[in-house]
């Protein structure tokens, strides 16, 4: 595996060179003159005898080469291919990217290919202009954040995430420009030339972390959500706020003195800026969602509508120079919500992966090129200015850090501790941003070749240095607390067991408050928002809605492919007999196997709150695996304990088989008085903004069509939601309603809406429909549970649907 | 919500609560309007359907074993009083305790009533000793679906071996605090609750 693997990164390698060697060599191509259509290549012989220069060819050309035609979107499309094939690379070794964050290996790359095209006399592509970067590259970075910002755990921390990251900047960016400006007046280094105004720009741009490598870290050494969401949003919001800064102090540094008023518009402006940016962006938002709400018909392109009116609301900021960073994320939290129970659920998937797409590929752009130019830009080194700059971005990032949270932590639930801090600190990276407003510096500015080389030193140390060096220095500090080597495995056992109860238990208590205003504003939500912006406007439901997000689909993959039977209760029922005969000699366990007990049991045991952890993974999309794992789970044996052989066999099976989510003993219908929900109230305990609901009426759905569909996947898997919506339908068809067999084929037709939750949705509609006019029925047949009505949103516990009036 | 909350919980009830379970005065009422905010069917009870709402506890592992325990055996409601009681489980525990005057029962926090909670989520028959069946349901909804029930069963029996000290096969509660000696269950198993 290992030689194999060796040669592909060898092979990976040559690819590499010899691309970016074609694309050096193609380079040279554009100079040569491009008014003739064809262009002779000159190995080539010709086809006929050989014509004097001004003579015209008549003859008819076989092979011609016109490279300029196709130049530029050639060239980009190599660079992208050359720096994804960087990224697949990567992976070749797990342990790299294990231990080294992507990023550096894209700059080690980009550097790779830098010093290959420098030594070839080539330079870069001209991409990196102002416009390019800010139009074309900067917009999908900033959507895919503001898509899959974890909206809950944000609004409930955006307190301290504006506070870091808004006074967290100026801070940084006023006193590393300070501290720099009264460095220039030492004359030993000789950048006196250096105004304030250019410092605190150069500074500005210094300033803005990008703590996109310390994110995976953190990650994987389970930091505590808050911290997590607060360096998440820092991120986010502070790259608005250090482009807001930089075109405010770009500005000032045209102008020759500054008065006090200026500093007055400055904050004027910059509340405009901050706040117009937000407006835009909740608008368009709303707009876009508006307009979802009519797409049914044309669902193939309703993913470009939500690109379409993002792109719209970052240029429509541009436009009038306010923030478009935060317009655009803005918009993409106000559009997600709606949009995301609007459109169908292909389209769903399909939106999620472009913008994660997108992002990912202009990331990898960037890192890539700085790598490039570090090499080919023309470079002014200053040892002096440098290093203190180096010094002072460190040493005011921590200062700020720690002020920042003495002041903010009587204010927050959960303060930060001094851990916390360090990891904030610490993980103050700078990225892209820093180096495109280097690069896009005007060219007035006297020293920007100064500023541009000491951005770049600054990105690479911080990128190479802290990103490489933070994770052993988290685990370091966390690991201290527990000591795993004399944990015997019950300790592990139960200690778990007790996290996952004060996880549930804080979840149960809504730990995170500012209820009140939350209140208020889901009930706004639920009166007016949701009825103009909503195609359907149901109750949701989170637990369905939480099976939409699932993707019930993929998850009967899992219940194919995964080894072993993962329905414990089969299982149990082994244990059941084995029980009998439990007299078994006491094992002997080698320390071999307490070993492999440890390893198993850490390695698979479900973590606490995966939610977090599912979100924040910057280069990949939420993963469900665990939550899907665990529904099924539960789903299953909920339908286990309702088959007909379970009830028959209560007396024999001891209590403790039987429960599983249920207590022992009795059935389901006495459990459920029928009392209907007022579908308004339905929400309010649930993390709605974080949750779009389902929609539960059948009647004008469109996207019901595919519950037809779904008869035909033949096989009933024991376990399946398929088989569990298979044999709900033929209940309801069975149980002889009118109206139901006939709305049912009349959606036949309807589009491809083929998402398992919508079926369940349909169900649980359908059940609430029915309650009304059923009385409740006695005997539970061999399928699944029914939604009862006054529980429409947790499918976990329907009822059975039986042929009653019998 | 929350002025219709503090209306309905009367003084004399908080401060029942509050000698009870210790927890103060604007906790109690914040806890009340969480609990108001469960209580859909608005009848001052929470029945289970209430709990599984909350869509957190849905993919906890043990979502279903924590909303048992709020339920005393059989019922299916559970009322404010109840609700309180159990969580009251879970307060920190303070170095200084207020009410003495509770010195004859133990406070709900303490360290024993902790573990006794964690014990009953293992022990659902109540039979106040945890089988190797009910250690390996435990087992299996905590861990992921590529461990064998072979490997399960392994862990299992090496839980019990290492805790039972009678031989009975079985983990009583006394083991399990035994067992469980070295760890900081004050700190493990208590939240902050809000003020």
């Amino acid at each position: 595996m290992d030689l194999s693997s060796r040669r592909g990164v060898d092979l990976f390698v040559i690819f590499c060179v010899f691309l970016s060697l074609l694309y050096g060599s193609r380079a040279e191509v554009p100079s040569r003159p491009t008014a003739s259509v064809t262009i002779l290549p000159p190995i080539k012989p010709d086809n006929g005898p050989q014509p004097y220069p001004e003579e015209e060819k008549s003859n008819l050309p076989v092979f011609t080469m016109n490279y300029s035609r196709i130049q530029i979107p050639f060239e980009i499309t190599l660079w992208m291919l050359l720096a994804s094939f960087a990224k697949i690379g990567f992976h070749v070794y797990p342990k790299i990217t294990f231990w080294v964050p992507e990023s550096c290996l894209l700059v080690s790359i980009g550097l790779i290919v830098g010093g290959i095209m420098y030594s070839v006399h080539e330079k870069p592509p001209a991409v990196l202009t102002s416009n390019v970067f800010f139009l074309y590259m900067l917009p999908p970075i900033v959507l895919d954040s503001g898509y899959f910002m974890p909206t809950r755990p944000f609004f409930e921390n955006v307190g301290t995430v504006l506070w870091f990251a808004v006074v967290g900047t100026l801070w940084n960016s006023i006193g590393i420009g300070m501290s720099l400006f009264a460095i220039c007046q030492i004359e030993a280094f000789g950048v006196q030339d250096i105004n304030l105004q250019e410092n605190l720009l150069f500074a500005t741009i210094i300033s803005a972390v990008d703590p996109v490598a310390v994110l995976s870290v953190f990650e994987d050494v389970s930091v505590n959500e808050q911290l997590y969401i607060v360096v998440f949003g820092e991120c986010l919001f502070n790259d608005a706020v250090t482009v807001v800064l930089y075109s405010m102090f770009s500005f000032v540094t045209e102008m020759p003195v500054v008065e006090p008023v200026d500093v007055f518009l400055g904050v004027a402006r910059f509340l405009v800026v901050g706040l117009g940016g937000m407006g835009f962006g909740v608008l368009f938002g709303f707009v876009a969602a508006f307009t979802t709400r009519f797409t049914s018909k044309v669902r193939e392109i309703e993913p470009l509508f939500i690109f379409m009116y993002s792109y719209l609301a970052y240029l429509v900021a541009e436009l009038f120079a306010i923030s478009s960073i935060m317009a655009i994320v803005c918009c993409a939290l106000t559009m997600k919500y709606y949009v995301e129970e609007n459109v169908s659920q292909r389209s769903c998937t399909t939106i999620r992966h472009v913008v994660k797409m997108l992002g990912a590929i202009s990331e990898t752009l960037i890192f890539f090129f700085l790598g490039v130019v570090t090499i080919t830009t023309e470079h002014e080194w200053n040892w002096g200015y440098i290093l203190f700059t180096l010094l002072f971005a460190f040493i005011w990032r921590g200062l700020g850090i720690l002020v920042l949270t003495q002041i903010i932590n009587p204010f927050r639930t959960i303060p930060f501790n001094t851990k916390d801090q360090f990891g904030m600190a610490y993980g103050g990276l700078r990225g892209a941003i820093s180096f495109a407003l280097a690069f896009t510096l005007p060219d007035n500015i006297g020293r920007k070749h100064l500023f541009v080389t000491a951005t770049i030193v600054i990105i690479l140390f911080t990128v190479f240095l802290q990103g490489i060096s933070i994770r052993p220095l988290i685990e370091f500090i966390n690991v201290r607390r527990t000591n795993r080597k004399t944990d015997t495995i019950n300790i592990e056992i139960h200690t778990r067991l007790m996290e996952h109860t004060m996880a549930g238990i804080e979840d149960l208590c809504g730990q995170w408050s500012h209820y009140y205003w939350k209140d208020k504003f889901m009930k706004f939500n639920n009166r007016i928002l949701r009825r103009i912006l909503l195609r359907d406007n149901r109750a949701e439901s989170s637990i369905v809605a939480l099976y939409k997000k699932l993707e019930l689909q993929n998850a009967i993959e899992i219940l194919d492919t995964a080894s072993g039977d993962i329905s414990a209760a089969p299982s149990i029922i082994s244990l059941q007999e084995e029980k009998k005969n439990s007299t078994k000699p006491k094992k002997k366990f080698l320390a071999a196997d307490l070993k492999n007990m440890h390893d198993i049991l850490s390695k698979n045991m479900y973590k606490i709150r995966e939610r977090t952890v599912s979100y924040t993974s910057k280069h990949a999309l939420p993963n469900d695996n665990q939550r899907r794992e665990i529904l099924i789970r539960r789903h299953s044996s909920i339908r286990r304990s309702l088959r007909p052989g379970s009830f028959q066999t209560r007396q024999i099976v001891p209590k403790s088989q039987k429960y599983f989510s249920l207590p022992p003993g009795e059935s389901l219908n006495s459990r459920f008085p029928p009392t209907r929900q007022s579908s308004a109230d339905a929400q309010e305990t649930m993390s709605e903004v974080a949750y779009p609901g389902r929609r539960s009426r059948f009647g004008n759905r469109s996207s019901s069509g595919a519950m037809m569909p779904l008869h035909r996947l033949g096989t009933l898997k024991e376990v399946s939601s398929v088989d569990f919506l298979n044999e709900s339908e033929r209940g309801s068809t069975g149980r002889g309603s009118q109206s139901r067999p006939q709305s049912l084929r009349h959606h036949l037709s309807a589009d491809d809406n083929n998402g398992l939750v919508d079926e369940m949705r349909i169900r649980q509609v359908e059940e609430e429909e029915e309650e009304e006019e059923r009385p409740q029925a006695s005997q539970p047949p061999a399928w699944a549970a029914e939604p009862r009505d006054e529980t429409p949103q947790n499918p976990l516990l329907r009822r059975p649907q039986w042929n009653e009036k019998k | 919500m929350g002025s219709r909350a503090s209306t309905l919980l009367r003084e004399e009830e908080i401060e029942e609560i509050k000698k009870e379970t210790g927890f103060s005065h604007s906790q109690i009422t914040r806890l009340y309007s969480r609990f108001t905010s469960l209580d859909k069917g608005e009848n001052g009870t929470l029945s289970r359907e209430d709990f599984q709402r909350i869509p957190e506890l849905a993919i906890n592992p043990l979502g279903d074993r924590i909303i048992n325990a709020f339920f005393p055996d059989g019922e299916d409601q559970v009322n404010f009083r109840g609700f309180m009681r159990t969580l009251a489980h879970f307060r920190p525990v303070e170095d200084n305790e207020k009410n003495k005057n509770l010195s004859n029962t133990e406070p709900l926090n303490s360290r024993t009533n902790k573990l006794h909670f964690a014990f009953q989520l293992y022990d659902l028959d109540r039979d106040d000793k945890i089988s190797r069946d009910e250690l390996l349901q435990v087992l299996r909804m905590m861990v992921g679906v590529n461990i064998s029930d072979e490997q399960l069963g392994s862990i299992a029996d090496r839980t019990i071996q290492e805790a039972d000290t009678n031989g009975d096969g079985c983990i009583s509660f006394t083991e399990f605090i035994k067992v469980l000696e070295k760890v900081d269950v004050e700190q493990k198993m208590s939240i902050r609750f809000l003020h």
